[in-house]
């Protein structure tokens, strides 16, 4: 499974990374091998909507189910990825580059600390496995 | 069959959660609301019993004991034996999809076939697999135009000619939803044919504009200019149809509405009293991940047959639970299986016959019936299917109780549902109906009137 160092993440299996005063996220490799192949991601949110963490930013739909994508952190939505929506596939295929959803401005960058490491993340899904 | 659980299981079951007895679960109900005394009759023997109820069905009628020009929502229609002899068929009598779906591929496909039939007779992209019926079908067109907007539009605007009973249903699906209002179907809303009321409160937060086509009233009107218009504010349309009167006129797709509705009990399904009925729901391809209800597609197997498979189900309330547009996890399976026969024996001829039949007969009825002395039509100038309003000399429920007699039953009293439609009829006639019984309905309705 890649992990790669440098993001930040979340226990709902959302990666954020950091690109100056805004912050990318998507999820995690982790996370869509547990999907499966995603056939559709539907959006909740639109761009300037200010949202809290713990919100959900879109619900992604696999073969076999359908899970929420949330905020790791607090914000106001800049951008969303709509290609995503003609090939979610991407999410499969890319998650930490191209497969990103959403960006968006941090209210409180401290937010972030309380999120795990690529080496706590890594930890914690060797623990779920069992 | 069914198999109760054992002592020892129910020992065990109690011994996980943590009690002793059963009793125990019920604490929390105040000692006096636990065994509260019912005042029961003595039990009857099944003897007995058979006799009772024969007695209280007795009190009933059946539609076909009568001359019925009763529709408003329901119609007499005819239905061919061989409906009733397939729908008995031990393979098919069940009113759901079965819970391990893919094991029953002839309902799956009988299912498939009913999908195909409604997309054809409406014009519109995707059918589910149906719902209860048409009140229902219109309320989780309110549900999904919601669920679309994410709770950012909040208006579900209705026009006052749309079946009561539906409004009805639509405001009790949405009770409890926050901000949303069902509304624009007000006395002061009136239901001028022009529909300019409605036209002008459509704005950006209407989720949803809901019309009726044929309305309640039977008129056949021009949505052209009112879905052009709800689409430029961004609002979707819903279209609550009758489907023998798209035998005849312009299908619900035609006319771009992101929703056709209707209930399905004009095809193959008795009256029987008011149920079942059917609930056809009919979309544009872009909703189909908001579509409530099942949904079966066709596939093929691992040896590359041909097969069908319940679709997208990642949308239905079992997998997505609380963000799901629906609760409905089912289909009204054997009433869908009862229209899917009505159709197809009568072919695309048969059934374009039936509407044929029931505009011609209707209209005949119209205008034998408002050269009485005393009545005229409530809509002259407006086109009507098989249903239209006539305005009458008297109360039409003291009308109606003495056309009984004549072993008549008459129009629907409007004035049930509409406060200001005081001495309104509405006059329903099916193919069943023949010229003589229409003939004899104006001798009735004249003699009554005289009484």
């Amino acid at each position: 499974m890649n992990t790669p160092k440098g993001l930040k993440y979340a226990k709902t299996d959302e990666w954020i990374k950091v690109e100056g005063d805004q912050a990318v996220i998507g999820i995690t490799d982790y996370a869509q091998d547990q999907l499966s192949d995603v056939v559709f991601i539907e959006f909740l949110i639109d761009e300037d909507d200010q949202v809290s963490k713990g919100d959900a930013l879109a619900t992604v739909e696999s073969v076999k189910a359908a899970s929420d994508v949330n905020f790791p952190a607090s914000g106001t939505v800049t951008a969303i990825n709509e290609a995503l929506i003609d090939e979610p596939e991407v999410i499969n295929n890319d998650p930490y580059e191209d497969g990103w959803m959403v960006k968006i401005k941090l209210d409180d960058p401290s937010e972030l600390e309380n999120l795990m490491d690529a080496g706590d993340y890594e930890s914690y899904n060797e623990e779920r496995e069992g | 069959m069914f198999t109760p659980h054992t002592k020892n299981e129910i020992k065990e079951m109690l011994k996980v959660i943590g009690v002793d007895t059963i009793e125990d679960l019920f604490e929390k109900v105040p000692e006096k609301h636990r065994f509260p005394e019912l005042d029961l009759p003595e039990p009857l023997t099944e003897m007995e019993l058979a006799v009772e109820l024969n007695e209280i069905s007795s009190a009933n009628a059946p539609a076909d004991d009568f001359i019925s020009f009763l529709g408003a929502g329901a119609y007499n229609h005819y239905i061919p034996a061989a409906v009733d002899m397939l729908l008995r068929r031990g393979e098919f009598y069940t009113a759901y999809t079965p819970y391990q779906p893919e094991i029953s591929q002839g309902t799956l496909q009988s299912i498939f076939e009913f999908q195909s039939l409604m997309t054809e007779l409406t014009g519109m992209d995707v059918s589910n697999a149906s719902h209860y019926d048409g009140a229902t079908a219109a309320a989780e067109a309110a549900n999904l135009a919601y669920h679309f907007f994410r709770g950012k539009r909040n208006k579900i605007l209705v026009t006052r000619a749309v079946h009561p009973q539906y409004r009805e249903t639509i405001r009790t699906y949405m009770y409890g939803l926050e901000d949303v209002v069902v509304f624009g179907d007000e006395e002061q809303a009136g239901f001028s044919p022009d529909l300019q009321n409605t036209l002008d409160q459509i704005d950006n937060n209407t989720a949803l504009v809901v019309v009726q086509y044929p309305d309640f009233f039977g008129r056949i009107l021009d949505y052209t200019k009112l879905i052009e218009i709800a689409h430029a504010r961004g609002a979707l349309v819903c279209m609550v149809f009758n489907p023998t009167a798209l035998g005849l006129l312009k299908p619900p797709g035609e006319f771009d509405v992101d929703i056709a509705v209707g209930d399905g009990q004009p095809l193959g399904i008795p009256l029987s009293f008011g149920g079942p009925y059917l609930g056809i729901f009919t979309i544009k391809e872009k909703y189909v991940r908001k579509l409530a209800g099942r949904l079966v597609g066709e596939t093929v197997d691992e040896e590359g047959q041909r097969a069908y498979v319940l679709t997208l189900t990642a949308r239905e309330q079992h997998i997505r639970r609380e963000k799901s547009t629906s609760n409905i996890c089912t289909n009204q399976g054997l009433m869908a299986l009862a229209a899917t026969v009505y159709l197809s024996l009568l072919g695309k001829k048969g059934f374009k016959q039936v509407a044929n039949l029931c505009y011609q007969k209707a209209h005949y009825a119209a205008q034998k019936i408002s050269k009485l002395e005393g009545f005229e039509l409530a809509f002259p100038d407006t086109p009507f299917f098989h249903e239209f309003v006539i305005k009458t000399p008297k109360p039409v429920f003291e009308m109606n109780f003495h056309l009984q007699n004549h072993w008549v039953l008459g129009g629907y009293d409007l004035n049930q549902a509409y406060p200001e439609l005081e001495h309104h009829m509405l006059v329903a006639v099916t193919e069943k109906i023949s010229k003589q019984d229409i003939d004899d309905f104006v001798l009735a309705l004249q003699e009554v009137t005289n009484d």
